[in-house]
């Protein structure tokens, strides 16, 4: 707060004709959005906004979001054992601070509601002065906010967010993703399952009616059929139904003999339950094993579904049970403070903070447009996925996926998934301008400095 | 054929639910005058007597096994339930696998002490004041109720599963002549539905036959009367806030292993059972039974694929849309009864 | 002056100087202390104060003088802001044609909606516009995902027709290249006030519709509609039917339902489906019953409490709490932050509910009967010429809910 009075008296003053009718020491400053760029940290210190779910169905998720982004300032400060600061390959930061300022932040609460999430992140803009904004546990959200940081002239790094359209469709000039997408869990999958069930397969799919329930669904299907798999029904499920089983129970009598859940949170603990609970994993079909398959996991779910997921494909961003050097240094650092390894979603959100403050040493300012040049193209390794490339295209990371299986055995609470295969980067590219990602028509638009 | 039979089967025990939910929301209703935002809430504390119950079960001691790692590569420590210890393993492993169950016996005392208190302590002071009021207070509390449960048990949902003899389910259509996975109906969900029928049975029982109960339902009908008459209507209505506190606290109980307990579920079946109530028209209590197993059933057609590939979204609607078609053709819902919460 | 009696007079300047005085009343800490945590004069907050501020008016014409208790309109705000987001996306940034179909579109949904909920009274009435407003919340979320863009919200895209546009339109919300966002920054000494754009817009907005409804209030229309409330069956014995009353006051509800809907949108260009569920009608309920229903200012009150709330303590976590506290030795401050955490930052809501609760047991009437309580400390007569306090209707009789 110390810094903000003598900031803004540095501020550009543009209409100095009104210095006149100040006469007692009051020195207006008139600000239409035209000096550098959006907050321009001026004193010791500079702010970053963590959005996230504090409340509300993925309220668990956006609290471990929050430690990782926490751990992030303390290593970027200087404070702690620096985490993935030590293993990653830019080397850029020294842990004090960036570009020589101590990194604050501010929190706020999406409520997973795109309104919400605005008006937190606007709060942040406007009230605090944040220069980037961090976090966030749905696609609908992270769109959302991404547009609102667009039109502010600031960074948006966006968390957990899987739909292709937040680097298909929607992608803006000032937003990043590092999370992978729902076209490279169909990608990765595909093969396993091959490996797995074969190629004669009829899938019925169950999927989220909203975007991100779509994409993926489309994305699965594509990949499925590609191996050779039949999608015999895709029945749309309300949001938030909590009980599934109208939609579960005529599954088995369709002649299909794999369950694919395009679930997320909440409603994929529930439906996976409620298969399991009829019985679809103990039933053979067309002479095979009745299968189910979860297209995307995350830990908290796993938490949450229990017992229930054993033996359950799906795909991750990453886990914490890898076992390069980044990863380890950031479970240790997480685990230490917290007593727990953290979830996907927050090693994301800890990546994310971490490349935008070394995107910004590197381009030596904070001004958006120069950090978002230092990010395109941007070649890197040691934050827990292997190499991996900011594509300047559509801002989207591409890196290994993850193809997990809950553990039959679970040694420790935290045991539940088993990473089965690390699928290559390579296997899971697309062009920017994939028919699935907006195809021509999608474009970055200009950087906005706010200027 | 097979399909509807099967629909039917699934309404039935999501109308079970609702039907348990609206049953308690109307005896408040239709005793104290009481509109209860806080009932969904009640539901939920239900919910979590089960997780607490197999909490306590579970609480261990720790034991360290050098021969495994944790997550940082330390010896693992492993956790010992205290019940395996004092019981022997065979018992302990018992009373994990039944808490649910058994966390009815638990979840009575405690929804009724909880329903009790929240009508002495608060609800009492309400009766005279406008129903605005009543909402505010209540929906109020509903979210304190929330929040702290969230303090103690986290955000994510806790899968409390049901006895494991009741996993898996049973196939009713080779029972009557399908051909075998037509007609599938999990376990659990059949001990629901018998469980819903008992109580429901049980709070009619209870209201027709015990000299208590008449002295409700004529309180109901009409409370000066009853007052003039000399009898304490007061105690015998807080007495009946408790029991609808525990009719939604172990329908809450008995979901769990249908729904994984979260700390917002009851915001999530608050509005449903509103609905379920006026459809079923105020103050009547069969009226609200009927509605919840109408509602139950209807809504598991409108899921059907053949249904929702005509109208698509229907599924989504169809509650609001049954709920809006039965107010406009029956004034006071199902069985409502004139001049209750016309006002 | 413009129709009112003196003392209505004297209360719209009242309400207006603190309308238009906002931006300093709310930034009452200077920048440097800590206490600037609780300030709220940012533009954001101030215009949702003000929006939802117009959200409550409106519904408080409903239910404040009918009795009314509608549960559905936030279906009307989601109507306004999509207008809004259309007419961005079809014509220009200009929010004015945006705005002008929000109060119209949502007049006419409301005329359809509040016809066909008329026709029952009471808790009926509350379940059919609850049933109105879910289905267009379900439907916006889902299967009328082209129209609305779904979970996501509606939002413009470069590749919209936005046919009014030329080479050098503002690429933002604007009025006639006013543009929404747009500030002035002062600061004083250790303070900085800022004065928004789009606060003044909406801020003028609000003390325009503030006015009418002020006049509603005090019209013969106003009195019919306080009638109904009284006994609605005495008003039909004396010859009047009260349903074209009813559907009137419903109407003008929902438009300034849909305004606020459509304001959202101006200050900020996206429609969230969001804005139709039942949580967001049961806030403006909530808004208005803790303000004090049937109060003129109440349920402005109300909604800048909520508002106020929502953004400000669900914004304190940890950190701030240690620099808060830091000062203090160390038991002393770790005892204070676990005392304090549950109630700031996630745990807002549950402070949120405790004062719900606190207020509605303390305070029937809501806030504005605090606010009366204090003034009759001060003052001996509390019915004094004190323009904040207006004669009011009485609180609703539930009658004997049982008994009936």
């Amino acid at each position: 707060m110390s810094d903000q009075k003598k900031g803004i008296s540095r501020r550009r003053v543009l209409k100095t004709g009104l210095a006149g009718i100040v006469a007692t020491g009051v020195a207006p400053t008139i600000i239409t959005n035209a000096y550098g760029f959006t907050n321009e940290p001026t004193g010791s210190t500079v702010k970053f906004g963590f959005n996230v779910p504090q409340t509300g169905p993925y309220a668990a998720e956006g609290l471990d979001e929050l430690r990782a982004q926490q751990l992030a300032v303390e290593h970027l400060n200087g404070i702690g054992d620096g985490g993935m600061l030590s293993t990653f390959s830019s080397k850029a930061l020294k842990g004090n601070g960036v570009l020589g300022k101590q990194v604050d932040y501010v929190t706020g609460d999406t409520q997973t509601k795109s309104d919400a999430a605005r008006a937190a992140a606007r709060s942040m803009i406007e009230k605090d002065g944040v220069v980037m904004i961090n976090g966030g546990s749905s696609s609908g959200v992270a769109v959302a906010v991404q547009g609102l940081c667009q039109e502010a002239g600031i960074i948006f790094m966006a968390g957990l967010t899987h739909s292709n359209d937040t680097t298909g469709k929607d992608r803006k000039a000032n937003g990043f993703r590092h999370f992978f997408n729902a076209y490279m869990s169909g990608a990765a999958l595909a093969p396993v399952l091959k490996t797995a069930y074969g190629t004669d397969r009829r899938a019925y799919h169950l999927t989220a009616d909203y975007t991100w329930g779509w994409t993926q669904q489309a994305s699965i299907q594509l990949f499925t059929e590609q191996i050779g798999w039949e999608t015999v029904n895709n029945v749309l499920t309300p949001v938030g139904a909590g009980d599934f089983s109208s939609y579960i129970a005529p599954v088995l009598n369709s002649g299909a003999d794999v369950l694919v859940l395009n679930h997320y949170g909440g409603d994929m603990i529930n439906s996976l339950t409620q298969a399991v609970q009829f019985g679809l994993r103990d039933k053979q079909v067309n002479g095979k094993q009745f299968e189910i398959v979860v297209p995307l996991y995350s830990e908290l779910m796993a938490d949450g579904a229990g017992a229930n997921i054993k033996g359950v494909y799906g795909s991750m961003n990453w886990n914490w049970q890898l076992s390069d050097a980044g990863t380890q240094a950031f479970v240790k650092s997480f685990g230490e403070k917290y007593g727990q390894p953290p979830s996907n979603s927050a090693q994301t959100c800890y990546a994310q903070v971490m490349l935008y403050a070394d995107a910004v040493e590197r381009a030596g300012s904070f001004n958006p447009c120069a950090v978002a040049e230092a990010l395109e193209g941007f070649e890197f390794d040691g934050l827990g996925n292997g190499p991996t490339l900011y594509r300047a295209a559509d801002h989207q990371c591409f890196k290994d996926v993850l193809v997990v299986k809950g553990k039959e055995n679970p040694s420790n609470q935290y045991d539940t998934l088993e990473v089965v295969e690390i699928t290559p980067r390579a296997q899971v590219e697309y062009a920017p301008n994939h028919e699935m990602f907006g195809g021509d028509e999608a474009t970055l638009g200009a950087c906005n400095p706010g200027a | 054929m097979d399909a509807i039979i099967l629909q039917v089967l699934n309404g039935l025990d999501k109308g079970s639910a609702y039907a348990l939910i609206a049953l308690g929301l109307t005896l408040i209703f239709g005793t104290l005058g009481v509109v209860n935002f806080a009932h969904g809430a009640l539901f939920m504390l239900g919910a979590f007597c089960a997780v607490t119950l197999q909490r306590l079960l579970t609480l261990s001691f720790e034991q360290i096994d050098p021969t495994q790692k944790d997550f940082l590569g330390n010896p693992l420590k492993v956790q010992v339930p205290y019940v395996d210890s004092w019981f022997g393993p065979d018992v302990g492993a018992f009373l994990i696998d039944w808490s649910v169950p058994i966390a009815i016996l638990f979840a009575i005392p405690i929804m009724l002490i909880i329903g009790v208190v929240m009508e002495r302590g608060l609800i009492k002071h309400f009766y005279r004041r406008p129903h605005a009021e009543q909402i505010l207070v209540t929906f109020g509390l509903a979210i304190v109720m929330q929040e702290i449960v969230r303090l103690f048990f986290g955000a994510n949902p806790i899968q409390t599963g049901a006895p494991g003899v009741f996993t898996g389910s049973f196939d009713f259509g080779v029972l009557i002549g399908f051909g075998p996975n037509a007609i599938i109906y999990p376990y659990w969900r059949m001990v629901y539905f018998l469980f819903a029928v008992v109580v429901i049975g049980a709070v009619f029982a209870f209201l027709q036959f015990t000299t208590f109960g008449m002295v409700v339902r004529a309180g109901m009908a009409d409370r000066e009367t009853v007052g003039l008459l000399g009898i304490n209507i007061d105690r015998r209505f807080t007495i009946m806030f408790g029991i609808a506190a525990a009719v939604a606290g172990i329908a809450g109980v008995m979901y769990t292993p249908i729904l994984a307990p979260n700390y917002h579920m009851g915001m999530d079946f608050l509005v449903l059972s509103f609905v379920v109530v006026v459809v079923g028209g105020m103050g009547s209590l069969p009226g609200a039974v009927l509605a919840g197993f109408l509602l139950g059933i209807l809504q598991s057609f409108a899921s059907m694929n053949e249904v929702k590939s005509m109208i698509p979204g229907i599924d989504q609607v169809i509650i609001y849309l049954v709920a809006i078609i039965i107010l406009l053709t029956r004034p006071r819902g199902l069985m409502g009864r004139k001049g209750v919460m016309e006002e | 002056m413009l129709g009112l009696s003196a003392k209505d007079t004297g209360f719209l300047l009242f309400v207006t100087f603190l309308t238009l005085a906002t931006p300093i009343l709310l930034q009452p800490f200077p920048e440097t202390s800590s206490l600037a945590q609780f300030n709220a004069g940012y533009p954001d907050l101030m215009q949702r104060f003000a929006i939802y501020g117009i959200f409550a008016i409106g519904f408080n014409i409903l239910f404040g003088l009918t009795g009314y208790l509608s549960f559905g309109h936030a279906a009307f705000l989601g109507v306004g802001s999509y207008s809004v987001v259309w007419m961005y996306k079809l014509l220009s940034f200009n929010v004015l044609p945006g705005l002008i179909l929000a109060i119209v579109l949502s007049g006419v949904f409301a005329l359809l909606i509040g016809y066909v909920s008329l026709r029952r009274s009471g808790i009926y009435f509350s379940i059919l516009t609850l049933a109105f407003a879910q289905m267009s919340y379900n439907l916006a979320y889902s299967v009328f995902t082209p129209l609305t863009n779904g979970e996501t919200g509606l939002q413009v895209y470069t590749s919209d027709p936005q046919i009014l546009m030329g080479e050098g339109s503002t690429q933002v919300p604007n009025l006639f290249g006013l543009v929404m966002q747009d500030s002035i920054k002062l600061p004083v000494g250790d303070w900085l006030f800022t004065f928004n754009v789009g606060y003044y817009f909406t801020a003028v907005i609000a003390i325009f519709v503030f006015y009418i409804s002020l006049r509603i209030f005090r019209s013969p229309f106003g009195l019919i509609l306080r009638a109904i409330k009284t006994n609605r069956t005495r008003l039909s014995y004396a010859g009047i039917n009260t349903r074209p009353y009813m559907l009137a006051a419903f109407v003008i509800s929902g438009m300034y339902a849909g305004l606020a809907g459509g304001l959202l949108a101006a200050m900020d260009p996206l429609a969230g489906a969001e804005r139709m569920q039942w949580t967001a009608s049961g806030e403006v309920v909530l808004m208005t019953i803790l303000g004090g229903a049937g109060t003129l200012m109440g349920p402005v009150l109300g909604a800048g409490f909520i508002k106020y709330f929502e953004n400000i303590f669900s914004k304190i976590n940890e950190s701030v709490l240690h620099d808060w506290f830091g000062a203090l030795p160390e038991p002393v401050r770790d005892f204070l932050i676990a005392i304090v955490s549950p109630f700031v930052g996630d745990g807002w809501q549950l402070t949120l509910g405790l004062l719900f609760v606190l207020v509605v047991v303390f305070l029937p009437g809501g806030i504005m009967e605090g606010a009366r309580r204090i003034g009759s400390i001060f003052r001996r007569k509390p019915a004094a010429a004190e323009p904040a306090k207006l004669p009011e209707t009485p609180p609703a009789v539930a009658g004997d809910p049982a008994g009936e």
